[in-house]
């Protein structure tokens, strides 16, 4: 399995599991992979909207024992 | 045989650090069996919120900065000058100038830096208002302006969390104030699917900006800005007009970190998030914007973790173990016009609540400002 880059974004409320992830999107290279990991059943639902919008790959969206864990792959 | 220990950064979490260590160990500065050095890259200790204000001509610079000197204990050494990297392996700082400056114990707080060049065409078709030359233009911009359509758009990741509202609504305010009301759009543009990442100030923002007709675009990331357009284009693919363009730039870590290879792409140095250790590090503590932590890059927060490592620094140095924990705990005032405003509490397990705004919080944010002189003080 490639690379994937956590983001643990547990017990953030501010800026918050998906601005993480745009911020590492952003600083990352094309191709890497995050896994974004958030204690808010919100990250599950409003990661992958942004990430259809920005043109993003969405790989995985789970939950693992309250964790939800979001897999995206740089596209652009 | 003599400890020392050296904090990189003379911020509010820096100057904390030093004062409060040196309150509890004066016997040992006294007797040299410890030495504490403060390495700034300015003289003067700024305190940044002070920005906001001055662009919009309520405040000078002048009154948002003292000489760091005078705020240090006298028994912390201060060194004026621009590292040029750490030496984990010597165990020292070196300095441009090729001084080394060795530690036994070094803490990191050299915050982050607004990166405009991040964003194409901002610093020729944008304003900032997070630097004091930033707010100095800005000021002038507003002073100038006769009407039109102010676009503030936010990029990532951002510092002072609370700060895009905040001018939102005061240049709002503001507009109407001048007598130019009726001829100002105001347009507020957010990274993510809500008005603040926080969902109860969003939530909270979402009516009032219905109420005072402020425009609001979501998911929008600043890509690109075209100065001779007057145009802004997110990544998502939205392009807005605008006639005077406010921006909230996304930020780096310093380039010091990356030069000490300390950071990752961004210069931010993965931190353990309860001990504030750098990770893999025994000796190397890290507090406020320069770590990787998801937490609000804000004074409050280096506030709070200067109060972690300062006590265990004091604990180790004495023999123990180093163990006290940050809880991830951050608080900010948000101004909500020109003579409101509420405040916001959270750590990493108490969800934010939001509390109705107020004249007296409007109040006691602007009292603060003047005593903030107190927080790097150590004293409150």
């Amino acid at each position: 399995m490639e690379d994937v880059k956590v983001i643990d974004a547990r017990g953030s409320f501010c800026p918050g599991p998906l601005m993480e992830l745009i911020k590492g999107i952003r600083q990352e290279p094309v191709g890497t992979t995050f896994e974004v990991w958030s204690s808010d059943a919100g990250s599950a639902k409003d990661i992958p909207e942004w990430v259809a919008r920005a043109g993003h790959e969405l790989v995985k969206n789970s939950e693992d024992d309250g964790i939800f864990k979001v897999q995206v792959k740089k596209l652009r | 045989m003599m400890k020392k220990i050296v904090i990189l950064g003379g911020g509010v979490g820096g100057t904390i650090v030093a004062n409060q260590v040196a309150r509890q160990m004066g016997q040992e500065l006294r007797n040299h069996e410890l030495e504490i050095t403060v390495i700034s890259e300015t003289s003067n200790h700024v305190y940044q919120p002070m920005f906001l204000y001055v662009a919009f001509d309520q405040v000078v610079p002048a009154e948002a900065q003292k000489p760091e000197r005078e705020i240090l204990d006298r028994h912390v050494k201060f060194q004026v000058g621009s590292a040029d990297r750490v030496d984990r392996d010597a165990k020292a700082v070196i300095m441009q100038d090729g001084t080394k400056i060795p530690y036994d114990y070094l803490v990191i707080a050299t915050g982050s830096r607004p990166a405009p060049e991040k964003i194409a065409g901002l610093e020729q078709g944008g304003y900032i208002f997070y630097t004091e030359e930033g707010a100095l233009k800005l000021r002038e911009a507003l002073h100038n302006f006769q009407g039109g359509r102010i676009v503030v758009t936010v990029g990532v990741p951002h510092k002072c969390p609370v700060a895009p509202l905040e001018f939102t609504f005061m240049v709002q305010e503001w507009a109407k104030a001048r007598g130019l009301g009726d001829k100002t759009e105001v347009v507020y543009t957010y990274p993510i699917g809500r008005l603040h990442s926080l969902e109860p100030v969003a939530n909270w923002a979402a009516p009032v900006f219905e109420e005072r007709g402020i425009e609001s675009h979501i998911f929008f990331n600043p890509e690109n800005v075209d100065a001779e357009k007057k145009t802004i284009t997110s990544l998502e693919g939205e392009t807005l007009n605008y006639d005077l363009l406010v921006a909230i730039p996304p930020h780096t870590g310093q380039e010091v970190i990356g030069r000490s290879g300390l950071g990752d792409a961004g210069n931010w140095i993965a931190t353990d998030r309860h001990s504030l250790r750098m990770e893999g590090a025994d000796d190397i503590f890290v507090l406020g914007d320069a770590t990787n932590l998801p937490i609000s890059k804000a004074g409050s927060t280096a506030h709070f973790e200067a109060d972690v490592v300062a006590s265990n620094l004091v604990n180790l140095l004495r023999g123990g173990l180093g163990s006290v924990r940050y809880d991830g705990k951050v608080f900010c005032f948000i101004e909500t016009g020109l003579k409101n405003a509420t405040y916001i509490q959270f750590d990493y397990t108490h969800p934010p609540k939001p509390q109705e705004p107020t004249e007296m919080i409007h109040m006691f944010k602007l009292a603060y400002n003047r005593m903030y002189w107190l927080t790097p003080a150590g004293v409150l």
